[in-house]
């Protein structure tokens, strides 16, 4: 994956709206954040090909960086985002990693399921 | 503690883990070292390990190329130690504990019909801490639990939970691995986007003394289906 670029992560977020897509939504400790640290809490949650649709969805921050995607009757938000993956052009697949390189939150947006 | 000294000629060993990277530091070693004396193994991998946090450093997985990926670096960790049959079930890591039970437990029965394993390998439930680590452990436990005591195979369990000393004791079998710890330390190299095996070793080498004794010995408990005995 690719640190995040704005205008392009912005580019693609606007490709995408008004469409029926699948979303990945993901935020997670680990499994391993409390067995390694007793003081941690650990917690995670995923929801994985819901169907969604918005009409208005922006990035923002200076990194790590913020998503908001505004729908006809709810909002979906992330913050901590650090890479995307350049690459794929059908696809918004976007990360936030921490200090060591874990994956800490994702949010992705496809119009096949994941 | 005992060394491991059964004569293992053309023996059957199934393992079962969760996740690919789950044999590499547990128990590839003594696979390896089973293998030498001609024992055939298939390792039983629940998932491709697809939820896992590691990407690679710098991050050269994705969430969505992860499955890919650690198929690739599993295939080549088995190669490294010798397995011969690896099979992965495709159920979706992370969930393993929500899955349907009859499903899972009827996936490791045929397993264990078809091979008649003598030696299984798995966690121990419950001192495995990932929640898929104990569910894969207690489904293990439960199916070979519904098997007539003479087809039972011995169940070696890893556990490594924080009290696991306490509860389960002493473990019941320590293989010195340390002839072995070139297979394994490819192994862990294998999967490349989960450790950094070159940090693990440092600067040192696998014939260094602390490396030896830090990777050479690998621990089981005997799971007790009969404890009366
Ligand atoms: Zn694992």
């Amino acid at each position: 994956m690719q640190l995040i670029n704005l205008e392009k992560v912005q580019h693609r977020i606007e490709s995408l709206k008004g469409e029926e897509l699948y979303l990945h939504l993901e935020m997670t400790t680990g499994a391993y954040a409390s067995h390694l640290d007793s003081t941690k809490h650990p917690a995670a949650n995923f929801i994985t090909n819901t169907k969604i649709k918005y009409d208005h969805g922006s990035i923002a921050g200076i990194g790590p960086y913020r998503v908001g995607l505004k729908m006809a009757e709810g909002w979906i938000y992330t913050e901590g985002l650090t890479h995307w993956e350049e690459e794929e052009s059908e696809r918004l697949l976007l990360a936030g990693h921490d200090g060591q390189g874990k994956l800490v939150v994702a949010l992705q947006l496809s119009r096949e399921p994941f | 503690m005992r060394e491991e000294n059964r004569d293992v000629m053309s023996e059957n060993i199934l393992v079962v883990f969760p996740h690919p990277d789950d044999e590499a530091f547990t128990v590839s070693g003594t696979l390896a070292k089973h293998i030498e004396a001609g024992a055939h193994i298939t390792y039983a991998c629940l998932t491709l390990g697809e939820m896992g946090r590691n990407m690679g450093i710098p991050p050269f997985a994705n969430r969505v190329t992860l499955p890919h990926i650690r198929k690739i670096e599993l295939e080549r960790s088995c190669e490294a130690i010798g397995i011969q049959d690896l099979r992965m079930l495709g159920f979706h890591d992370k969930m393993i504990e929500f899955e349907d039970q009859v499903l899972l437990d009827s996936q490791l029965d045929a397993l264990l019909k078809e091979l008649r394993p003598t030696i299984v390998y798995t966690f121990y439930p419950g001192f495995s801490v990932h929640p898929d680590h104990d569910a894969c452990g207690e489904s293990v436990i439960r199916t070979i639990g519904r098997l007539p005591q003479e087809e039972q195979p011995i169940v070696y369990c890893v556990a490594f939970s924080k009290n696991h000393q306490e509860v389960l004791g002493k473990p019941h079998v320590v293989n010195d691995v340390k002839e072995y710890l070139k297979p394994k330390m490819t192994s862990i190299e294998a999967h490349r986007s989960q450790f950094q095996a070159a940090e693990l070793l440092g600067s040192k080498k696998l014939e260094d003394e602390e490396i030896r004794e830090r990777y050479g010995w690998e621990r089981f408990w005997i799971y007790p289906f009969h404890v009366s005995e």
